[in-house]
This record gives structure tokens, C-alpha cells and sequence, in this order.
């Protein structure tokens, strides 16, 4: 056994060091050739196919599908990257369960959707293995648009610009592209260094350039950009973090979850990543799942994630629920943090109070109890980091209409930074892909 | 990429995959979905004579068979020729073609088997400024109890007789369709032929019954309780299809006559073969009623793909590849010995080939090792039938291995020795002759 398993506070090592790799291996290992024949034959090819309605890319899964089946990948990878070139993050991280394979007919008929998302990792990694490109720019339209944020939204947005035939320079604050592909993402759903191959993949058509450490509201404002570019795309994602506003909150070993998640895609080394001992979250989204679920995994004696409402009101699907308490995670409802409990300068744990519905409304009991815990992590919502820099904004969000316009007529916005849509990387895709068909009919004068 | 363009006695198309005479050509709503879809050109539904149209029942006209999950494998039809108006028809296609000049427009003709009946027509399809027009020799239901279609089709002599005024009265080109229900397919194929035909064009729909009703004794398609045969199409059929295509690509008599290949086409897998085999293009109709016209898009994306990968630039550089290795199975070498292998890596242990060749073949595959669970061919045994490969749901688990020149067949103890020997001068054969005889 580990020495440091059962160590109080916040420490490394706490597993052998074979059980790192075997933790944060591939969630679902991907189909063989085999499994993605038989699986594609459950296809029914259905007419206007439910599960194409509820790909918010809306790729045409039994098109795709059937070319699986028929022996033909690289024209089922062409015909999900013509929709979503980033296909295959999507393949891995997409809530499937609540997306397309919630829609399958065969969910209906039998409780057993068509594994879409592995047969379209299936394709996708075939094509990308061998580097199959099927894009060809178009002619040189001479047009230039920023991109800030090389996100899933910026990527997207650019790709599609390339393909039109403009030059795209993207700007994004952090050391790496990918946005939360690179640093977001649960390890298990993305493994060896997948996103920065996609990045490569993305930009592989030509005529875009990343410039990485630049920050919009620091190195550059958004009136210069407007000035010197064609047209602005902001894809800068919500870089910011709800406070608790509980007690003690600012209390070492109380961390970001979303901070500990991006320490945690850019380790190295696992075993010098120190944990909890036990560790409490709060939060009922895929952040706060996949906080938790890490924490397990890292070698976390408890984790215990706690949620302010009831079970049908998590976000965190069904599928990452199961997958949380599969994994050991306890997770407890109506319960919110009053008290971040320090002893000595560290953690020690945590109280909440009881909640209950009073009228519609969320109040607090006053009933309270204390969970024993060595580290918090708070994953109660990210927010927009950014005051707008002059575009309108709304709940929090840059305003945008249907195909991504702010209220500035240069500038368009797409991804989790912008209104519309649920915060997910496939959102993030088609937003930002719509967006660039909008500017493009704007400079080409359609 | 792949140039998958096509030109057939003369007439250009985007693509080879044209849809067959039909309910998906009946008319300009559906054919112009079609194109739009991407299909390469059309044969419009068979136009008759002047005058009031047929009518069709109206009960159901289609029965099928399936394979698991219900996934259609063959359906069978008792659908007649157009029932709408000819003028109403031809100023469509007139309109269609003008709307779609890259995409081929073929019009299917049946009218009785007299003279002025084919040339009262002609001149009006010619009007249309359709590519070409298309005989049909071929429906075997109703039509033909009216002494048209395949009443017409069974009798080189009309079919020959026919060609010929449709040369005379016309400049099209002609493609002559062909239907299945005859013993010897050459023989219609060379009265076309004989008549000055540019194509002929097959198969066309097989008699048949595709099921009883256990409870009303009545076949299927059930019309208030009685069923005639129909015409059966779809995937069950392409193995006789393509036989037959071969049949007349490697006669000498119309040896590099153009073929339309038809008949359970679905895949571009399908189409790829029916071209190796001889064909010049292909023509779709149960594929696309299965599934909508949408399936285009896989064929032309995966022929090119294929294309691709084997370096073939246009469909001229595999056409007719396969026609040379069609040969009689008194040519067949006896000496060529293969036997099955098992990979036992992909094997997933469903038992299906041991329980196949055990209780019906040779009993060469072993269900046991060491006490376990193991599938294996015994060389000793096996034949080299291929028949468990067949029946595995694992695709390339079981492969056949040629046994190589200097091996030993363990069967039969004989040393393999890599000559060509045949029927002809087997000392089995009662007619056996002195000097071998080799394929052609
Ligand atoms: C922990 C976690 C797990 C998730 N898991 C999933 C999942 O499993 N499935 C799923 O579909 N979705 C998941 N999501 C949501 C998904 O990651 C986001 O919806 C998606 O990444 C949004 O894409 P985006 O391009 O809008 O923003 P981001 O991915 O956030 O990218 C924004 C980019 O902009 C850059 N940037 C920000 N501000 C500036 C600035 N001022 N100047 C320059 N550059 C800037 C950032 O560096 C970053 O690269 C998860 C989110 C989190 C936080
Ligand atoms: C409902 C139905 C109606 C058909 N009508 C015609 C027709 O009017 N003229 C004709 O030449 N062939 C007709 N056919 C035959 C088809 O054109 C084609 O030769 C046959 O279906 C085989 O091709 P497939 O296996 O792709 O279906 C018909 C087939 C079906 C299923
Ligand atoms: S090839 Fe035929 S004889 Fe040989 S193992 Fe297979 S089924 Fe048996």
C-alpha cells in the first residue's frame, strides 16, 4: 500500500504508482473494427433521424453511420467533420446520453441506444491517425479576422473562416490552445495529449495563426481589434468562479475546482499532485462530478459531493452521476455551505445547512451538520471574466443573437462566454462555426 | 480523387448510379429530389400508348423478406407500367432534362409488340430531348399477360424485331432491358444485339411468391385474398444478376456490347463489382425505396474512397477487370488446395462454423483444447470449403490459407506441386482428354 494513503491533509502520492495510469485510462476504451460493424448494423438509418436533431452540430449520424457499416470510415469521418470539425473531442466528451443517444429510436425501443459516440470516435480517429484532410481553402479573400480564445468556439470559428478563404489570427491569454479541451476536460475522457493533436488537425487547413499568451483586456482592448481587423469572434469562454459566500471560504485548502481540474490535465507526474485526504465538494454540475470523480482517483480516502437542490435538479446528467458513485463518490442533497470549519490555519471540515423548497423558493433549515474534510472544492459556476469591453451584455453573458452578433456590428461571440445554448464543448462548436458563416456572408456582402 | 464520371453508349453523367424504371422515376416530383440528392441520371417509369393509362390494384403491391433486425433483403412487386397520362409524363421529362442537362434522362417505353404502335411513340419521347430510351422486355406480372414486357422479353425474335423498328424511327440511343425469367440469358441478349441494340440493360424483376399467409392460404401481397406472382428485386437478387451480367460480357457473340448492370444494387460495394464484372453502369430502385435517395451520397463517397486506395483514376481503369476470371468449372485448377484458419484473436467463440461443419460438411473444426473452450480446423479433415467462413459473424476471423507449393495436404498426402490441372484430363472423367485443356 501506498505510504501516504491514509495521510492526513493535503498530500501526493497517495496510490502505487501503477494505479495512476489504470485510473486515468480512457473511459471507454474506443470500438475495434469489429464492434464498430456490429454496432453500426443496429443503425435503422431512420428518416430525418431524431439523433440529428439533437446534435447541436447536428451531424447526419445514420449518413455517417452507414458508411461505418459499409466499410467506407474516411467517408464517415468527411461527413462528421463537414458539420463539426471538432468531431472528435466531441466523440469523447459529448453527454451523449443526454444529446443524440437519448434521441435513438432504438432508446425508445429497447433501452439500448446505437453507441454514436464511439462509433464516431470510431471514424474520426481512423482519419485523424492518418492525417486524412478533406478541406480545401478557398481562394484568398484578403479579409483578416481575430479570433479571441482558441477554444472549441474559437477553433470552430476559425476553421469554418479558413475554409472560406480568409486569414485568421487568434489570440488566447493561456500557454496552450484548446481552451478547456487543454485544461477543462476530465482526464479520462481525453487521453494522450488528444487535445493538442486536434488543434493540430483543426488548423492543418492553413491560413490561421495562434498566438498564445495574449490577453484581450490587458495586452490589446476589443476597439483595437475592431479597428485593425476585419471582423472580431470573442470565444473567450467564463474564465471566472462563483464565490460560496459561506464562511472561511478564502481558507487554505479551499480551491476552484476548475483550477485544480487544469492543474491536473497539465501534470505530469500524478503522484506529486496532492489531494485530500477527504474532500468535499460543492456543486451539481460536470465540473463538480468531475472534480470529485478526479479527487477518487488521485487516492482520496471520502469524497463526498454536496449539491444545494435534489437529485433531478443536477446538471451532471444521469450517466455522470452513476459514473461518480460507481467511482465511490457519496453524493448528498439539500445541503449548502454555511461554515468553512479552520483549525490551525487548514480545513478540518465543513457545515451545511439543510435546505428545503419554501414557496418555490430555495431557503435554508435551521438545521445544520458537519462534514469532517482536509480540502473544498467549489464548483458552483464559472463566470464571464470580462466586463465586455463595450459589447452589450446579459445575465452575465455577451448578448449575441441567433448567428452570434453582439451589439457591436464587428464583433461576434460564440461558446460558453455568450448567450444561448448549454455550456458544452458541441454548443461551443456550432456557435462559434455559425458565427463564422455569418461573418462570412457580412464580408463577402450576402 | 477519384474521376468517377461516366459515359454510357455516349450519354454523360456525374456518376454511374443511375435509378431504375420505377416508382422513384414516376415522375418530376421524385426525379427531381433525385437529382437533387445527387443521383447521375434516372430511367423514367415505363411509359405505355396513348390513350387511358393502366390502372394498378388497390391493395398492397409489395411483399418482402427480411433478415435479422428486419432489415429488407428482398421485395417483390406487382406494380404495372406508368398509371398517369402520357402527355403528362412527357412534358415532365421535357421539363426535368431542361432543368438537369448534366444528369442522364433515359425514358422507359412498353407498347405492343406492332410496328406502329413503336412508332407512334417514338417521335414524341424523341421531343423530350430525353438521352436515350430503354425497352422494357422485362415486367413479369400483368404486362405480360397483355403479350408485352416479359412475354416480349422470352422471344429473341420479338426482341430482335422490336430493336430494329426503334433504330428505324428513332436516333436515340436504345437500351434494351432484359428480364431473368428465361433459361439461357444470351440468347435475348444477342437477338438485341442482332437488331442493331447500342446496351442492354438487366436484370429486371424475377417471378415470385415472397410468402403465405398461414391463417388465409392466400400469398403476399394479399389482394382481398387471393396474390399473384410479382416481380422480386433487392439484395437477394444481385448474385443472380450478376451472373447473368457476366454471362453476356463474356460471350463472343456480344462480347463489348454495353451492359447497364441492375439488380439488388445497395452499396457502392455493389456497383463496384457489378462494373468489375462488365457492366458500364448501374441502375438502383430497391435501395433507394428502402432507404430514400440519400444513399447516393455513400455510394459516390465510397466508390471514390475505394477508388482511391487501389490508384484507379476513373471507372474505365477496373471496368470489366473481373470478366476475364469468369471461366466454366470443368477450367477450375484441382490442384489449388486451401484450408480454413481461425484467428484466434478475433474469435469471439460463438461456435457457429464447428456446428456447421460438423453437422453438415466434414466435421474438421474442433470445439475443445486442453479442456477449453477453442475452435480449430483439423487439416486432416477440412476440404477447404469455405463454408465456416461464411456462416462467421466475425468478419476475417476465418480466412482461407492456400496451402503453398511443397506442402503436404494433410488430408490427402499429397505434396502440392503448383501445377495447373482440370476436369478435362482428370483421370475420373469418362470424356477425358489427352492434352489439357486450359481457360480461355
Ligand atoms: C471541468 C469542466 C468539465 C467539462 N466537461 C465537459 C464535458 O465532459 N463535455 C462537454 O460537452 N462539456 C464539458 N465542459 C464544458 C466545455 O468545456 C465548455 O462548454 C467549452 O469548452 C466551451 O468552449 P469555449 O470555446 O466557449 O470556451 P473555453 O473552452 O473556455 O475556451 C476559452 C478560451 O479563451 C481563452 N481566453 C479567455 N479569456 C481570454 C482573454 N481575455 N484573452 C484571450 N484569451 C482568453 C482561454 O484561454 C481559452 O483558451 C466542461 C467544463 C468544465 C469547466
Ligand atoms: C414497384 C416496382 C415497379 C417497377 N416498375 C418497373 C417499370 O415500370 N419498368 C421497368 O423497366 N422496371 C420496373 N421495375 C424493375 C426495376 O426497374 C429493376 O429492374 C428491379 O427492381 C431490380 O433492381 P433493384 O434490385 O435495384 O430493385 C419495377 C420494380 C419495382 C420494385
Ligand atoms: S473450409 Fe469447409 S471443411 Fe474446412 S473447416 Fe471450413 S467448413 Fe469445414
Amino acid at each position: 500500500m501506498a505510504e501516504a494513503r491514509l495521510q492526513e491533509g493535503i498530500a501526493p502520492a497517495r496510490l502505487d504508482p501503477a494505479d495512476y495510469a489504470k485510473n486515468f485510462s480512457d473511459l471507454h476504451p474506443p470500438f475495434d473494427r469489429h464492434e464498430a460493424l456490429v454496432e453500426s448494423d443496429r443503425c435503422y438509418f431512420c428518416y430525418d433521424a431524431p439523433c440529428m436533431n439533437a446534435c447541436p452540430t447536428s451531424i447526419d449520424i445514420p449518413l455517417f453511420i452507414r458508411e461505418i457499416s459499409t466499410g467506407n470510415p474516411e467517408g464517415a469521418a468527411a461527413t462528421i467533420f463537414s458539420q463539426n470539425i471538432l468531431g472528435g473531442m466531441c466523440a469523447r466528451v459529448c453527454p451523449t446520453e443526454q444529446l443524440c443517444e437519448e434521441a435513438c429510436v432504438r432508446e425508445e425501443a429497447e433501452g439500448k441506444p446505437v453507441k454514436i459516440g464511439l462509433l464516431q470516435r470510431y471514424a474520426t480517429d481512423i482519419a485523424m491517425d492518418r492525417n486524412l484532410q478533406f478541406f480545401t481553402r478557398r481562394e484568398s479573400s484578403g479579409k483578416h479576422i481575430a479570433v479571441v480564445g482558441a477554444g472549441p468556439a474559437g477553433l470552430a470559428c476559425a476553421h469554418r473562416l479558413a475554409l472560406h478563404g480568409h486569414r485568421v489570427t487568434i489570440y488566447d491569454g493561456r500557454s496552450k490552445p484548446g481552451g478547456l479541451n487543454e485544461y477543462g476536460i476530465a482526464s479520462y475522457k481525453s487521453v494522450d495529449g488528444f487535445a493538442q493533436a486536434e488543434v493540430d488537425y483543426v488548423t492543418a487547413i492553413g491560413g490561421i495563426n495562434i498566438e498564445q499568451g495574449k490577453l484581450l483586456g490587458q495586452d490589446f482592448s476589443l476597439a483595437a481589434l475592431a479597428d485593425s481587423y476585419d471582423a472580431v469572434f470573442l470565444g473567450i469562454g467564463l474564465g471566472g468562479v462563483n464565490a460560496l459566500r459561506a464562511e472561511g471560504e478564502d481558507a487554505p485548502g479551499v480551491d476552484n475546482a476548475v483550477d485544480f481540474i487544469a492543474e491536473l490535465r497539465q501534470a505530469t507526474d500524478l503522484s506529486k499532485l496532492p489531494v485530500g485526504r477527504r474532500v468535499v465538494v460543492i456543486g451539481g454540475g460536470m465540473t463538480a462530478v468531475d472534480a470529485a470523480v478526479q479527487s477518487k482517483l488521485l487516492g482520496a480516502e471520502e469524497v463526498t459531493l454536496v449539491y444545494r437542490r435534489g437529485k433531478a435538479q443536477m446538471n451532471a446528467s444521469e450517466f455522470e452521476q452513476d459514473l461518480a458513485a460507481a467511482k465511490g463518490v457519496t453524493i448528498r442533497h439539500w445541503l449548502a455551505p454555511k461554515r468553512v470549519i479552520v483549525q490551525f490555519g487548514t480545513v478540518t471540515g465543513i457545515e451545511l445547512s439543510y435546505m428545503q423548497l419554501r414557496d418555490g423558493t430555495l431557503t435554508a433549515t435551521d438545521a445544520t451538520t458537519v462534514i469532517a474534510c482536509d480540502q473544498v472544492f467549489k464548483a458552483i459556476g464559472q463566470t464571464l471574466a470580462s466586463d465586455g469591453e463595450g459589447v452589450e451584455l446579459a445575465g452575465g453573458k455577451i448578448a449575441v443573437d441567433r448567428e452570434g452578433r453582439t451589439s457591436n456590428p464587428k464583433v461576434w461571440a460564440g461558446g460558453d462566454c455568450a448567450t444561448g445554448g448549454d455550456d458544452l464543448t458541441v454548443t461551443a462548436v456550432a456557435e462559434g462555426r455559425d458565427a463564422a458563416e455569418s461573418i462570412n456572408r457580412m464580408l463577402i456582402g450576402l | 480523387m477519384a474521376d468517377i464520371r461516366n459515359t454510357f453508349v455516349g450519354i454523360k453523367s456525374p456518376n454511374p448510379f443511375w435509378l431504375a424504371s420505377a416508382p422513384p422515376t414516376d415522375k418530376a416530383y421524385n426525379v427531381e429530389r433525385a437529382f437533387k440528392a445527387g443521383w447521375g441520371g434516372v430511367v423514367w417509369k415505363t411509359l405505355g400508348e396513348e390513350g387511358p393509362p393502366v390502372v394498378n390494384v388497390n391493395g398492397p403491391r409489395y411483399g418482402a423478406i427480411w433478415g435479422a433486425d428486419r432489415r429488407l433483403l428482398g421485395l417483390n412487386n406487382i406494380e404495372l407500367i406508368t398509371d398517369r397520362d402520357l402527355y403528362k409524363n412527357l412534358t415532365e421529362i421535357k421539363q426535368v432534362k431542361k432543368n438537369w442537362p448534366d444528369r442522364a434522362m433515359i425514358v422507359s417505353i412498353m407498347v405492343p409488340c406492332e410496328e406502329e404502335s413503336w412508332k407512334a411513340i417514338l417521335p414524341l419521347v424523341e421531343a423530350t430531348e430525353a438521352d436515350g430510351i430503354e425497352l422494357n422486355f422485362g415486367c413479369p406480372h400483368g404486362m405480360s399477360e397483355r403479350g408485352m414486357g416479359a412475354a416480349v422479353g422470352q422471344v429473341p425474335e420479338y426482341i430482335e424485331m422490336v430493336v430494329r423498328w426503334c433504330k428505324q424511327y428513332s436516333r436515340m440511343p436504345v437500351i434494351t432491358k432484359l428480364t431473368p425469367n428465361i433459361a439461357d440469358i444470351r440468347k435475348p441478349a444477342r437477338a438485341a444485339k442482332h437488331g442493331g441494340t447500342d446496351a442492354v440493360s438487366l436484370i429486371n424483376t424475377i417471378n415470385s411468391i415472397t410468402s403465405v399467409n398461414l391463417d388465409t392460404f392466400s400469398p403476399e401481397p394479399s389482394i382481398d385474398g387471393r396474390g399473384s406472382h410479382g416481380g422480386y428485386c433487392g439484395p437477394a437478387v444481385k448474385p443472380i444478376a450478376l451472373s447473368m451480367v457476366s454471362e453476356i460480357a463474356r460471350d463472343p457473340d456480344t462480347y463489348g456490347l454495353p451492359i447497364s448492370g441492375i439488380g439488388g444494387v445497395t452499396t457502392w460495394r455493389d456497383a463496384a463489382e457489378f462494373l468489375a464484372l462488365g457492366a458500364g453502369n448501374v441502375q438502383v430502385c430497391t435501395a433507394a425505396m428502402t432507404y430514400g435517395f440519400k444513399i447516393v451520397e455513400e455510394m459516390i463517397s465510397g466508390l471514390s474512397n475505394w477508388m482511391d486506395s487501389k490508384g484507379h483514376r476513373t471507372l474505365d481503369d477496373f471496368a470489366g477487370r473481373a470478366v476475364r476470371n469468369v471461366t466454366d468449372w470443368q477450367y477450375l485448377n484441382l490442384n489449388y488446395i486451401s484450408k480454413a484458419r481461425i484467428d484466434q484473436d478475433l474469435c469471439i467463440k460463438c461456435g457457429r462454423c464447428h456446428i456447421a461443419c460438423e453437422d453438415t460438411s466434414h466435421q474438421a473444426i474442433m470445439k475443445e483444447k486442453d479442456g477449453r473452450r477453442h475452435f480449430e480446423v483439423m487439416d486432416d479433415e477440412c476440404v477447404g470449403c469455405n463454408l465456416c467462413v461464411n456462416v462467421c459473424p466475425v468478419d476475417d476471423c476465418i480466412t482461407m490459407e492456400t496451402l503453398p507449393v511443397g506442402a503436404i495436404d494433410e488430408r490427402t498426402g499429397r505434396i502440392v506441386n503448383g501445377q495447373y490441372a482440370n476436369w478435362t484430363t482428370h483421370p475420373n472423367n469418362p470424356a477425358r482428354k489427352e492434352v489439357i485443356e486450359p481457360a480461355e
